[in-house]
């Protein structure tokens, strides 16, 4: 198996970003690896459009962005290896995959970019009690039967999870001719885009009912009702609260977990909040020469987000392979998070290493009005925005010019915080 | 009219199958759901049992001890996993002392070997998590773990190249004697045998109530679990019990031979026969319970939850004998009973035997090769398997990495998967983490074609659960 220098794994919207971006910084040796039998990665079911209004400026489905950037992967040849599952990620990043053509095979590149995506909570994760029958989709895998293949995969539905994924799949089955009765959140607002509650359930009629679970499952072999309650403050359900649904199916759409199995393999470092790895304004895990972006990082709302990230993975991790994989020792600067502020990419910034501007991504952990995003350098305050409405999902950014950073050398640490506008 | 009817192709029921294989008959085992391993075997705590536990007297104990004793050979001879990891029966209170030494006096009466009594320094060196009341613990090194959908499969697919049939969807409605045996009505048709064995599980009561006077009950006795994902391996080693007593029965927790970590079960009596539901309050209980022996138990990398039904009679012992001449029961056959299964179908297959006056089978095939996993083999013949058939070299459930060589084997298995489920129990695929959410399409579409029929037809565990209701706009 003839060696490269880079070696990407995941071929879905983060890997093919890299992938470009770092072809476009001068890198030449470079392969996707892509378990899937298409190049695209989830966006292939995502029929729907709303894609790509920053970075293409038009509104685009799911698989036409994805063909923008297969197109550019496609014309600049970049070489990328179709139905390979990578198995194992060594910390020496020695790859270990495996496909019908090359069998068991093993890559030893100068740098890996981790782009493996995330995947769906299952019902099982969620403890839900009651039956197991047929009928228990998560909303993604009902996706993938509606709009890859054609099959509806029930008729009368209850979706739980107010995720992105769970309303796009309200509409859907609406229109292929489902009867979408209610979809149930157990948190007391929606874990989705503001945008595809109005257009996904608002528009049809489909009740949002917040702070409500799925307390039991009925049917023996198909799903035959599903029985939602009202939680308390603590997410227990209040007796007396519930309400009982004849229907065939139940979706899921409780959360998407980053696929780090092959990163905790490597010995890269997680972060418990979002359970990806953690990274320097790099983008680079605690392993040097691998990076990480995308969905495998943290989970984004919007894709055009997922390919800016992934970009600078791709930028990086070949400025990483020209530098001839030196890093110089440079002063990090650890960031808190406080006063709502969940989790943030990077977990640290080294001055001396970034460009001219670094990328803060954030999610908050509750629904704060008339708020002021502040970024501290030590204790000086170096940036401030007002933002009248933070939700947990929608993922915030704050582009930081490093001179900020720069000029305050005495700073041991960087505080994101939400402050009182 | 066929020589044996086995009623119930569960791990009694195959056991009984493959072990009565050994003789020249001809055999059938009738099933209700669609594959073996469908009620009581697919749904409990994979655990070999040493054998304390179980009154001395007793046959339950005796067959425990001998199905214990027999499993690692069986294991090799038909290809399972099984591993043992011994097991801790873990006293929280120096109160409870007094049962302790009682368990261990009743597990030596019953011939468990190398049991002993340990104390806290030893236990908190054997098990690092082991929580900070426990005080002491009975250790039986026999004690082990197996995997009761590989036990079944295992013993099923060895009693069919033996020659034993196997037909499923197939509920026995009736029994009425005839003059050369029994004659059954079943959902597809009569059935006349010589000899019939009730190993029934849940339903075993109704079956014996059909031909005894002697009247029977089994309640289905519900234990809610949990079970976690790999990211949890190693939080214990052994098979962790809470010595029942002063704080009352704990639940246990165990590794599983395939890396997760086993909680539960509850012991909730119920009468449905087929409420395998978990509920609120039984989950609570587990979640309850399980602190008491194992500290820091990781429930929040909880990959599912679910109940299975114990067949218990109120006598708490198998009954296992020729109730009528030429029907045998193997009833009751709760907790011990995966670990007594291969002591069970010794014991059946002698008593039928001996009622039909069988002779040995010249052509008996003792040995089965199970399932290839490609995992296990070094890389030089990973890599030849897949240059072989490329099949071995496409992941289709990524969480467990099963190929599609595995998933293809365990359809063509005779009797093989005709379900998502089937193919699940099989390989595991759809077993991880993920629950089947990317799997399952590719699943359905390998069984429709391997099966030849339409994607539409594929259920996740027979008739009625039909995993697509249509086509898009169809109902427009």
């Amino acid at each position: 198996m003839r060696e490269y220098e880079l070696v990407i794994i995941g071929g879905g919207p983060a890997g093919l970003a890299a992938a470009v971006a770092a072809h476009e910084a001068g890198l030449r040796d470079i392969l996707i690896l892509e378990r899937d039998n298409e190049l695209g990665g989830i966006l292939n079911q995502c029929i729907h459009n709303g894609f790509g209004l920053h970075t293409f400026k038009e509104e685009l489905t799911g698989p036409e962005y994805a063909g923008r950037f297969i197109e550019q992967v496609k014309k600049l040849d970049i070489p990328y290896k179709l139905n390979t599952m990578v198995l194992d990620l060594a910390a020496d990043k020695t790859v270990t995959a495996m496909n019908r053509e090359d069998g068991l095979f093993q890559l030893h590149p100068k740098a890996v970019i981790l782009a493996m995506g995330c995947r769906e909570r299952p019902r099982g994760a969620l403890s839900i009690p009651g039956c197991r029958p047929a009928g228990i989709y998560t909303a993604g895998t009902a996706q993938r039967l509606v709009n890859m293949e054609g099959y509806m995969p029930g008729r009368k539905v209850v979706i739980l999870g107010s995720g992105d994924i769970g309303l796009i799949m309200a509409r859907r089955m609406t229109l292929e001719g489902a009867q979408v009765q209610v979809v149930a959140e157990l948190m007391p607002y929606s874990g989705g885009l503001k945008r595809n509650i109005v257009q996904c359930l608002d528009d049809y009629g489909i009740p949002l009912k917040l702070s409500h679970t799925v307390v039991d499952i009925e049917g023996k072999k198909r799903v035959e009702a599903v029985t939602i309650a009202q939680v308390d403050g603590n997410n227990r359900p209040i007796p007396g609260t519930e309400e009982r649904y004849e229907c065939d199916t139940l979706l899921l759409s409780c959360g998407l977990i980053p696929e780090n199995e092959l990163s905790r393999s490597a010995g890269v470092e997680l972060n418990p909040i979002t359970n990806g790895p953690t990274v320097n304004e790099s983008l680079e895990t605690s392993i040097p020469g691998v990076f990480a972006a995308g969905n495998v990082l943290h989970v984004h709302d919007l894709v055009d987000y997922v390919s800016e990230e992934a970009g600078a993975a791709g930028r990086q991790a070949a400025g990483y392979i020209a530098a001839g994989c030196r890093e110089e020792e440079h002063k990090a600067l650890p960031i808190k998070c406080a006063n709502g502020v969940r989790y943030t990419v990077p977990v640290a910034i080294r001055p001396g290493a970034a460009g001219d501007t670094v990328t803060l991504r954030f999610r908050v952990g509750n629904v704060y009005k008339n708020k002021k995003v502040a970024v501290y350098a030590g204790d000086a305050c170096v940036f401030s925005r007002k933002r009248p409405v933070l939700a947990p999902g929608e993922m915030e950014t704050v582009i930081l010019k490093t001179s900020l950073l720069t000029d305050h050398p005495e700073a041991d640490g960087i505080t994101v915080t939400l402050e009182e506008a | 009219m066929v020589d044996i009817v086995i009623i119930g192709a569960g791990v009694s029921g195959c056991a009984i199958a493959r072990e009565v294989s050994r003789y020249k008959a001809d055999v059938l085992v009738l099933e209700r759901e669609e594959d073996v391993c469908c009620g009581t075997s697919k749904a409990n705590s994979a655990i070999v049992h040493a054998g304390y536990d179980a009154a001395n007297g007793s046959l339950m104990a005796k067959l425990n001890v001998e199905g214990s004793r027999l499993m690692p050979a069986l294991s090799k001879e038909l290809d399972f996993p099984y591993e043992n990891n011994g097991s801790l029966v873990v006293m929280v209170s120096e109160d409870d002392r007094p049962a302790l030494n009682k368990l261990y006096e009743n597990g030596v009466a019953n011939g468990v070997e190398g049991l002993r009594i340990v104390e806290r320094d030893e236990l908190v060196r054997m098990e690092p998590n082991i929580s900070d009341q426990a005080v002491a613990a009975l250790y039986a090194p026999t004690g082990a773990i197996v995997c009761p959908f590989g036990l079944t499969f295992a013993l099923a697919e060895n009693a069919a190249r033996n020659g034993v049939r196997f037909q499923f969807d197939t509920e026995v409605t009736g029994i009425g004697k005839t003059d050369g045996g029994w004659k059954l009505s079943t959902t597809r048709g009569d059935v006349e045998a010589k000899v019939v064995v009730n190993a029934a599980g849940v339903y075993a009561d109704k079956l014996h109530n059909m031909v005894s006077e002697d009247a029977m009950t089994i309640t289905p006795r519900r234990g809610d679990y949990f079970l976690l994902d790999h990211s949890a391996q190693g939080h214990v080693s052994h098979t962790i019990f809470q010595l029942p007593g002063k704080f009352g029965k704990g639940v246990l927790v165990a590794p599983t031979v395939h890396g997760n970590i086993i909680v539960g079960p509850t012991a909730i009596d119920i009468e449905d026969k087929e409420g395998v539901a978990t509920t609120q309050a039984g989950l609570d209980e587990v979640r309850a319970k399980c602190g008491l022996a194992v500290k820091d138990v990781p429930l929040r990398q909880t990959i599912t939850s679910f109940a299975g039904l114990r067949a218990h009679e109120a006598r708490h012992e198998f009954f296992i004998g020729e109730v009528q001449p030429g029907f045998v029961d193997c009833a009751g056959i709760e907790s011990p009973g995966l670990s007594s299964a291969p002591a069970i179908g010794v014991m059946v297959s002698g008593i039928v035997r001996d009622i039909l006056k069988l002779e040995e089978n010249p052509n008996f095939e003792a040995k089965r090769k199970g399932i290839l996993d490609p995992k296990g083999l070094d890389a030089e013949a990973h890599a030849a398997l897949i240059r072989e058939n490329p099949a071995y070299g496409t992941v289709i459930c990524r969480c467990e990495t099963v190929t599609e060589g595995e998933i293809v084997d365990a359809i063509r298995r005779v009797p093989g998967a005709r379900s998502v489920d089937g193919v699940k129990r099989r390989v595991r695929a759809g077993m991880g983490r993920c629950q089947g959410g990317f799997c399952s399409p590719r699943v359905m579409e390998i069984l429709a074609r391997e099966l030849g029929v339409d994607q539409s037809a594929i259920t996740k565990a027979g008739a009625g659960s039909e995993l697509i209701v249509g086509v898009n706009k169809d109902a427009i």
